[in-house]
């Protein structure tokens, strides 16, 4: 009997992770073909800014090697952009070479950095930072003494910034915000998060509202709203990404901000499927690896044939920026009606702020020592009574009882 | 650096607390600090020092130190500062007589400076008015001494410690007050099984110690030891023959105590103590020969202090039990030189030397100092003194080396008075006492030297006279305290009388007049020592006196039956039966009893230096019953009201069955200096006792409730730090900076923003639960900490023991900075994130890879690190070798 043909097209995190989990469920179950539009198989992203600013080589961000793909039956085709899906006939075009048909087809093909529609984005020495071939023009681009604007004070912004420094470049970081990271932390982490940028040589301006970017045949300079002219000969752009819908929108499947899939991450047409960055499960699009990690678990799972159902993945951040931890969860800043309980310690990188209102925890930013996090994220989610554990979510738990108070007597 | 420079060497020289008079070997660092150690020499300590003694090093810093004379708050020469002294006293002998002017010594004073203002205001001056702080000291016990003896003699000495059979301890925490004697008494329980009794209200440390301890109702002591005379007469436990031989009044005195204590069981209903207790007591006493009984504080601050000395010595007589060794009544003092004061007559009641106001003996001393202004009769004494200050009868007032607008009773109304004074005169080494920064019409401060800089004698409890050395270079423009009355003396006239040359040239003199006209008449003789060469005088070595030119040195008096009195013959003394002075009433039902800690001297000057000994009691505090404290609703360390109509302090409450029910303990060592509302002198009412002018100290009505704060905390500053008024606090010396424990109706909110605003420009790292009233604060220069301070509602009373030791390292670890926020130990952290997704901790992963996990995927089974985003697999990947390296190795 013939084997199902699946084909996923693209070849990134969510993509490897899905095939990972489907092979070790099903192995053989399907006749699987892998398209990436990178010339390498999937690598980890998340290490793009190590990279970038050289702790990590190429060999260090990468996940399988191709015995593997070939290990487990996987035809892995990389290099080559799907250009068509014609889903009457279950094909899948790649350029003008490849046919592919498809039985069932993932579609996990990410997100594209998005531009500024502001004069000069197209200028020679703007670049994105969103993979590989970003990564080694920012290294080509950031030589000595060159002088790098990264606009976007996001987790990448930021990420892109402290690569450059590291590299010697003299670096500014530009946000249109007050603060960095806005949607995920607050006023205080976020000024500590701007405080370990510093540390690490970045500058930082906030409220830096670009207007244009000019120059020469090249990038010379960039032109804030305010009139401010900041001399650059290197400007990456990392202002957000949007999800890369347009494949699907060509085959008339259904998308709003990226591809519509349902619980088992269907797509409008049964056959076809959608998760990572590109899916648009719920109404909410992911721009991190952990939903993409639990999409791929579901996904795998309705392939072989289990009941499984991806209902969402609380909103929730964890990560090192640079080095330093950060987690943020729920809500930011204190409801109406809600009390809030901090610990801050600039000087050692320390922030925690819990937010709480009738004792269940509604949100929590964390900066420094996130060790809580998963603690935290569950009572968010289910929303139990903190208790007498006030004080173990903001200090950590502890082994040993609190400090009894000094008898006065010797 | 504002601080003492001298060569080191080691220097010999006595410890400034306490009567005990402990040798200690001072080796100053040059630097102005001093290493100290016991005298192994010294036959007082045999080598052993106390807390306090140990810590004398960590007292001798310039920090508050008076260092320049200042007149009426200005800084000024010597010149002036002691022309307006002796100008304005002159010009108030004039107008109002020598008798409004006062001298309020202290026994901190060396024999020497003692001397010389003696001298000054009793023969030259021309005013009686001489009264020192040993009046509330030992002045009972000095009053009883001469009622029984014709003498103020301590019969006995410490080896009759050593060699006792019962000890019987009364109103004396031995324990903390004379520590180094008390282990001399626990050596002797030791080697021979010397008993050990303890008469008390309060069951001190001491009292812990025990063999039998005897807590008695306050003030009863009399009662105790007249039931005990009538009990020596009934069992033939009377020396009839001593009696007869050598004593008088003893039918009187036994009359008398009949009449008090009849029996065993009359005396345990007026004591309060059980009739076994007192049957026991008794019995051991009238069963041992080698009976010490030694009194303290206890007996002698008391409205009736001078009876319950005679009551105690009124049993020795009878028994015979005196100047003989391990036997006799033995009066602990209190101070360094009560005893000295006491020599050379620095008290309203005495002359010189041993001599009071009979005319043979004013004659005898006017002759011997050529002065033109004797003095025919008795001054103030202290209580009294201070009344004439207030009444406007003492216009001048010249206040050396104590602090008694904080320890005098009633204290409120004297700082009150002293604001009347035409002339307010403070010698002083401190600064900031309360006492230096009162203020009269006019207001002179004198810098005198302190302990390791002064250079004379001191006279302990067993008559012993010893030296104290300078070790330390004067500081500022600090001088002896006797060269500055030396010098207002010449300004007045009297150059000729006062003209010496140095200390040893005073105590000759002091030396000679002892044995003046005296042959055998006087028991203070140290004739011996009057011609003493300087060479000698500086290499002396601990002396007991008497030391007359002819005859031999005498470790006990009255072995051989030979008293003081015109007949030779000791006295019994019929006492009153035993009343406090003022009853309990409803609105004041407790009976309030003052004292020491064991690590804390007077009014802190010193020890509160100390961080060691500011460890022990870092609070004033209150000790109550814990059933009357349940009555009131009062907790273990809450914050209490005591009040008097006198004055009011707020205390921390200690709840220990060691008072009585009734009864309340508190310590007057506190002062404006180191807390808010802790005075303890200004609640006390002070009735003296009538023959020794001593104030009754140790129980005043009061009445107690609580004082609610909304928060207590504690801060920790690098400098003194005052909270504003309306908050509580008590401050002490941490290592590293200064202290303060505090209570406050402010909101945590409202702390947090006062303490925003008093470190502007310094980084803060903070912990704050408002909705709880939690609030925590470190102040960071850098990487230095500052200062820190913890907030809770009061029932979560922060502790403070672990910020401190935080605080005493100047820059202290990220562990150490997290435990200042959280007010926990340090926990065992999980190390430096190293999986963000998961918050897993370098340590947790070095551990499992030590645990066995020897990959990057057995390490995220086994912990979850790198099993999200895997940007963490790297660092993972590095940490695999190395732990397995070191795990191999």
């Amino acid at each position: 009997m013939m084997k199902d043909r699946l084909v996923v097209i693209g070849n990134g995190m969510a993509s490897l992770r899905f095939l990972e989990r489907l092979t070790e469920r099903a192995p053989g179950l399907y006749d699987v073909t892998v398209v990436g539009a990178e010339p390498q198989a999937a690598y980890n992203r998340v290490l793009l800014s190590s990279l970038l600013g050289g702790e990590v080589d190429e060999a260090g961000c990468a996940f399988r090697g191709l015995d593997w793909y070939e290990g487990h039956g996987i035809r892995l085709i990389t290099g080559a952009p799907v250009t068509q899906i014609d889903r009457e006939n279950g094909l899948v075009m790649v350029g003008e070479t490849h046919v592919l048909p498809f039985d069932k087809l993932v579609l996990a093909v990410g997100s594209v950095p998005i531009r500024l529609p502001k004069p000069g984005m197209d200028l020679p020495g703007v670049l994105t930072f969103r993979d590989l071939a970003d990564v080694s023009a920012i290294r080509k681009a950031a030589v000595e003494h060159a002088r790098a604007i990264v606009i976007g004070g996001g987790l990448l912004g930021l990420e892109a910034a402290v690569g450059l420094a590291r590299l010697g470049v003299d670096t500014t970081l530009l946000h249109v915000m007050d603060r960095l990271m806005e949607r995920q932390l607050d006023h205080a982490a976020a000024g500590l998060v701007k405080r370990a940028m510093e540390a690490r040589g970045v500058h930082v301006l906030l409220k830096a509202d670009t207007a244009a970017i000019e120059g020469n045949g090249r990038v010379e300079r960039l032109v804030l709203a305010d009139g401010t002219v900041l001399p650059a000969d290197l400007v990456v752009m990392s202002v957000g990404v949007r999800p890369n819908i347009a494949l699907a929108q060509g085959a008339g499947i259904e998308t709003a901000r990226g591809i519509k899939v349902d619980d088992r991450m269907q797509s409008s047409d049964p056959r076809i499927f959608a998760l990572g960055e590109c899916a648009e499960h719920r109404g909410q699009v992911y721009g991190l690896v952990e939903p993409a990690y639990e999409q791929a678990e579901a996904l795998s799972r309705h392939l072989v044939g289990e009941e499984a159902a991806y209902t969402g993945t609380s909103l929730a951040t964890s990560l090192k920026v640079s080095g330093l931890p950060v987690f943020s969860a729920g809500a930011i800043e204190a409801p109406e009606g809600s009390e809030t309980i901090l610990m801050s310690d600039p000087g050692l990188g320390l922030y925690r702020k819990l937010i709480v209102a009738d004792d269940r925890l509604l949100g929590a930013v964390f900066v420094g020592d996130i060790a809580e996090q998963g603690w935290c994220k569950e009572l968010i989610r289910t929303g139990a009574a903190i208790g007498g554990h006030r004080d173990d979510l903001m200090f950590g738990r502890q082994a040993s009882s609190p400090l009894a108070p000094q008898p006065l007597a010797a | 650096m504002n601080a003492h420079v001298q060569a080191p060497t080691t220097v010999k020289t006595t410890c400034p607390y306490c009567g005990v008079g402990c040798g200690v070997l001072a080796t100053p660092d040059g630097q102005g600090g001093v290493a100290i150690a016991g005298d192994t020499g010294h036959p007082a300590n045999f080598g052993r020092l106390c807390s306090k003694g140990s810590a004398l090093g960590e007292t001798v810093s310039l920090d508050g130190r008076l260092l320049h004379p200042h007149v009426d708050g200005a800084r000024t020469s010597w010149e002036a500062a002691l022309g307006t002294v002796a100008g304005s006293l002159r010009k108030i002998a004039e107008q109002h007589g020598p008798d409004s002017i006062a001298f309020y010594l202290s026994g901190q004073l060396l024999t020497e400076d003692y001397y010389v203002a003696n001298k000054l205001a009793k023969g030259f001056l021309g005013t009686p008015h001489v009264d020192t702080n040993s009046r509330l000291c030992m002045s009972s016990a000095v009053a009883a001494h001469r009622r029984a003896f014709g003498s103020d003699t301590v019969p006995g000495c410490y080896e009759d410690l050593d060699e006792a059979d019962v000890i019987v301890l009364v109103g004396s925490n031995t324990a903390w007050c004379h520590p180094i004697l008390f282990r001399r008494m626990i050596d002797a329980r030791q080697k021979r099984g010397t008993k050990l009794v303890v008469v008390d209200p309060r069951r001190t440390q001491t009292g812990e110690e025990a063999d039998l301890f005897l807590g008695l109702e306050p003030g009863t002591d009399t009662a105790l030891f007249s039931g005990l005379l009538v009990h020596l007469a009934a069992t033939g436990a009377v020396d009839a023959r001593y009696v007869a031989d050598h004593t008088s009044g003893f039918d009187g005195a036994l009359e008398r105590a009949a009449a008090i204590a009849p029996s065993v069981a009359a005396t345990a209903a007026a004591t309060g103590l059980s009739e076994a207790d007192v049957a026991a007591f008794f019995a051991l006493f009238s069963g041992t020969e080698r009976v010490v009984t030694a009194f303290s504080q206890g007996a002698n601050q008391s409205a009736q202090g001078t009876d319950k000395g005679n009551a105690i010595i009124n049993c020795h007589l009878a028994t015979g039990r005196i100047g003989r060794p391990g036997a006799g009544p033995f009066s602990l003092t209190g101070q360094p030189n009560a005893m000295g004061g006491r020599e050379v007559g620095g008290l309203a009641n005495m002359l010189a030397a041993h001599m009071h106001f009979a005319p043979e003996e004013v004659d005898r001393v006017r002759r011997f100092w050529k002065a033109p202004n004797i003095i025919t009769g008795e001054g103030m004494k202290a209580v009294a003194l201070f009344e004439a200050v207030a009444r406007g009868k003492i216009k001048a007032l010249w206040v050396m080396g104590t602090n008694p607008i904080v320890s005098m009773p009633r204290a409120d109304a004297i700082r009150e008075s002293i604001k009347g004074l035409d002339l307010y005169v403070v010698s002083e080494a401190v600064a900031d006492s309360d006492t230096a920064r009162a203020t009269g019409k006019k207001t002179v401060l004198l810098p005198a030297l302190a302990w390791g800089e002064k250079d004379g004698t001191v006279t302990n409890s067993e008559r012993r006279i010893s030296r104290q050395r300078a070790f330390l270079k004067p500081p500022g423009e600090a001088r002896a305290d006797w060269a500055i009355i030396a010098d207002v003396a010449k300004r007045l006239g009297h150059g000729a009388a006062f003209a010496y040359p140095n200390a040893a040239a005073i105590f000759r003199e002091h030396a000679a007049l002892s044995a003046y006209e005296n042959n055998g008449t006087r028991d203070f003789d140290i004739g011996g020592l009057a011609d003493i060469p300087d060479a000698t005088y500086a290499g002396t070595l601990p002396l007991q006196w008497p030391l007359p030119k002819r005859g031999k040195a005498k470790a006990r008096l009255f072995a051989d039956g030979r008293f003081y009195t015109f007949d030779g013959r000791a006295r019994f003394v019929a006492v009153q039966a035993p009343a406090l002075a003022q009853a309990v009433t409803e609105a004041e039902p407790f009976v309030l009893n003052t004292g020491r800690v064991r690590d804390h001297w007077h009014t802190m000057t010193r020890t509160g230096k100390s961080q060691r000994l500011s460890a022990h009691r870092a609070v004033p505090f209150v000790e109550i019953h814990p059933d009357d404290a349940a009555r009131l609703g009062v907790q273990e360390g809450d914050l209490a009201r005591v009040s008097t109509p006198h004055g009011s302090a707020i205390l921390e409450a200690m709840l220990t069955d060691g008072v009585r029910r009734g009864n309340l303990f508190a310590s007057f060592h506190w002062s404006d200096a180191t807390a808010s509302d802790a005075r303890v002198g200004a609640l006390v009412r002070g009735v003296p006792d009538p023959v020794s002018g001593q104030p009754e100290l140790k129980a005043t009505p009061a009445a107690l409730t609580p004082a609610p704060y909304r928060n207590r905390g504690f801060l920790l500053t690098r400098a003194e730090y005052t909270p504003p008024s309306g908050w509580w606090w008590a401050r002490a010396t941490v290592e590293g900076g200064s202290g303060l424990q505090f209570a406050t109706q402010e909101s945590s909110r409202a702390v947090a923003l006062a303490m925003r605003g008093l470190f502007q420009g310094l980084e803060l790292a903070e912990y704050a639960d408002h909705a709880r009233g939690h609030y925590r604060c470190a102040v960071y220069d850098g990487a230095r900490l500052v200062a820190c301070l913890a907030l809770a509602p009061s029932a979560a009373k922060p502790g403070w023991e672990a910020a401190k030791a935080y605080f005493a390292q100047a820059e202290p670890e990220p562990a150490a900075r997290r435990a200042l926020l959280s007010g926990r130990a340090e926990s065992a952290s999980a190390g430096p994130t190293v999986c963000a997704c998961h918050g897993v901790g370098l340590d947790v992963i070095t551990g499992v890879i030590a645990a066995g996990a020897g990959s990057v995927e057995a390490v995220g089974a086994a912990c979850k690190a790198g099993t999200n985003c895997g940007s963490c697999i790297p660092e993972i990947r590095k940490l695999l070798p190395q732990v397995l390296a070191r795990n191999a190795a």
